[in-house]
């Protein structure tokens, strides 16, 4: 049979394929294992917990490690539900303001000529490859002169500006275009309104991708807790849960730190399922060129 | 269309000549926070670095290239353990994975939307646990006894007869921490991959078969990479953050400093340095070090991905 070509995108099951999904299958699995493997620990009661030969999955799911986590910081004083209350907070602001402010800059940068805007997007450009662990210091001392340490703001502002974020965000604008801005510019619109009525509702993917992005690095971030918040009661959800997986060592620990790893990473899955398309749109424009 | 092409030419011109100023103030907000938060403390690190700041003395005093001398030529710890270490999993995390992200993408690309789809959440969730999340998980897995899930399985398959003791003997920490970050190095730069393919020109394809290329393999080399390379760059900047940037498992598993610096990378280096034991110009020293790497990585990965056309 003549190779045919053409096989990325196929439309319908064929017998090639078999071969790539006898390699990809054992790898997905290997991938899956750690979460599924959580998953069946949450649900563990205490003596399966204890079972010795360990068992992998679990054979009578309870609740029971999820209620223990709510008693267990009932008893410590702070309650679970503030701590909770703390992230989504945070997690609110800080995508709500990043995406705002991401979306402007990308606006500006792809779309409106003014000067020094190329050196901006250069130096953004080379800050994709930034490590925020490497300058806590420094940013700590920033946060501690501006006085911000322990408002929720040091939660917040250090995490907006994500230059990759704008940078997938800036190249989906370029690809909105132009006549369409100049004819709404004839029309009579100021730049607001071409931003809003305009950019906006086209670069819906790309919005949405930068969401996931900026969720992700909140919702998972121990650091602003860790170095510029003081105030246990101001601290995120993160924070008290690798608490929890920290100080919970014994194999009872084990149960409720799985039940708070879980609870830690479901509302990423969910987001990025609903978004995947999303994502997919946006990371089609994502090159460097 | 001629005429459409001039048109434009001429008013794109003609917005070049002068700057808008609403371009600011659309710029201004972001530009802002990421001068604060970003640039500031990149340049703040930079003059750290020359001084001895302890955080108790002030102001800290200019020593100026000593912090970079020491570390070049006396920190034992740093060219012995963490520099070999983070080399290692740069090079197996930030390359293998790149490969690998690679491959996974194309061969995902190569099977129906659903199928795609599915295989390709399940090898990119692992991403979504980034940081301390999976720390509990690692450490029933590898823990020393006989209960760790690992020890009883290769206990049960008969490849050891006695537990192993992962996260204490050193020989086994780097290669575990290495797992780990290669278990969940299939991040952005994967996905990019994925649409990279998925979008590439499909005439070319068949253009291909009928020039006599005659597997997938060539297809692969042939039309598929050429046309991605801007995706395969962004990857490639992706990865390098990525292998440079973790040490959290490590400080996570067995603690800052690892068991005779095992697995000590330079991330866990800058906080040994500056958190634990306060010499955070030095420490700043190190994390502009850093910088650098990674900056000069990415612009290798660049050269190396454009060299080719």
């Amino acid at each position: 049979m003549a190779y045919r070509g053409r096989h990325i995108n196929p439309q319908r099951f064929e017998r090639g394929q078999i071969k790539i999904l006898l390699i990809l299958l054992p790898l997905a699995l290997f991938m899956a294992l750690p979460i599924v493997f959580i998953i069946n620990h949450a649900f563990k009661p205490m003596e399966e917990l204890f079972a010795f030969p360990p068992s992998f999955f679990v054979r009578n799911p309870t609740a029971d490690n999820f209620t223990k986590l709510l008693k267990f910081s009932r008893s410590a004083g702070i309650p679970l539900t503030r701590y909770l209350f703390n992230s989504l907070l945070v997690t609110l602001l800080t995508v709500a303001l990043s995406l705002l402010l991401t979306t402007c800059a990308s606006f500006a940068f792809s779309k409106i000529k003014f000067r020094g805007r190329n050196l901006m997007l250069q130096i953004n450009q080379i800050a994709i490859m930034f490590v925020a662990t490497a300058v806590l210091i420094p940013r700590y001392m920033v946060i501690a002169n501006i006085g911000m340490i322990d408002s929720v703001f040091a939660h917040v502002l250090p995490l907006v500006a994500m230059p990759v974020a704008l940078f997938l965000v800036k190249q989906f604008v370029d690809q909105v275009p132009d006549s369409l801005i100049e004819a709404a510019h004839l029309d009579g619109a100021n730049d607001f309104q071409v931003y809003w009525r305009i950019v906006l509702p086209i670069i819906k993917p790309a919005i949405a991708t930068a969401m996931v992005l900026v969720f992700q690095q909140v919702w998972t971030n121990m650091e602003t807790s860790n170095y510029f918040i003081n105030d246990e009661s101001r601290k995120t959800l993160t924070f008290y849960m690798n608490t929890l997986v920290n100080a919970s060592n014994g194999v009872a620990g084990q149960g409720v730190s799985a039940a708070a790893t879980l609870i830690m990473f479901i509302p990423n899955l969910i987001l990025f399922i609903i978004c995947q398309r999303s994502v997919m749109n946006t990371m089609a424009t994502s090159g460097i060129k | 269309m001629a005429e459409n092409v001039k048109r434009r030419k001429r008013s794109a011109a003609g917005r070049m000549e002068r700057s808008h100023f609403s371009g600011y103030l659309f710029a201004a907000p972001y530009a802002l926070v990421f001068i604060v938060f970003i640039l500031v403390p990149v340049l703040l690190a930079v003059v750290l670095s020359f001084t001895n700041f302890d955080a108790v003395q002030w102001p800290p005093r200019w020593v100026g290239f000593l912090n970079y001398i020491t570390l070049l030529t006396s920190d034992e710890v740093f060219m012995q353990y963490v520099l070999p270490n983070t080399v290692l999993y740069a090079v197996i995390v930030g390359i293998g994975g790149y490969i690998l992200s690679f491959l996974l993408a194309w061969m995902l690309c190569n099977l129906t939307r659903t199928v795609r789809t599915v295989l390709a959440l399940i090898i990119y969730s692992p991403s979504l646990t980034t940081g301390v999340a999976m720390t509990v998980l690692w450490k029933v897995i590898f823990s020393g006894d006989q209960t760790g899930l690992l020890n009883s399985w290769l206990m049960s398959l008969g490849v050891i007869s006695e537990p192993v003791v992962w996260l204490v003997n050193t020989s086994y920490l780097l290669p575990i921490v290495i797992i780990i970050g290669l278990w969940s190095s299939m991040g952005i730069g994967f996905l990019a991959m994925i649409a990279g393919i998925a979008n590439s020109d499909e005439s070319l394809y068949e253009a291909g078969a009928i020039d006599g290329i005659s597997n997938r393999f060539q297809e692969m080399i042939y039309i598929t990479i050429p046309q991605m390379k801007p995706q395969m760059l962004f990857a490639a900047v992706m990865a390098v953050v990525n292998a440079f940037q973790n040490g959290m498992v490590s400080a996570l598993l067995v603690g800052n400093p690892s068991p005779g610096y095992a697995s000590q990378l330079i991330v866990n280096h800058i906080e040994d340095y500056g958190f634990l034991r306060y010499e955070m110009g030095y420490a700043a020293a190190v994390s502009v070090v850093l910088l650098l790497i990674v900056q000069l990585f990415s612009k290798a990965a660049n050269g190396l991905l454009t060299e080719k056309d």
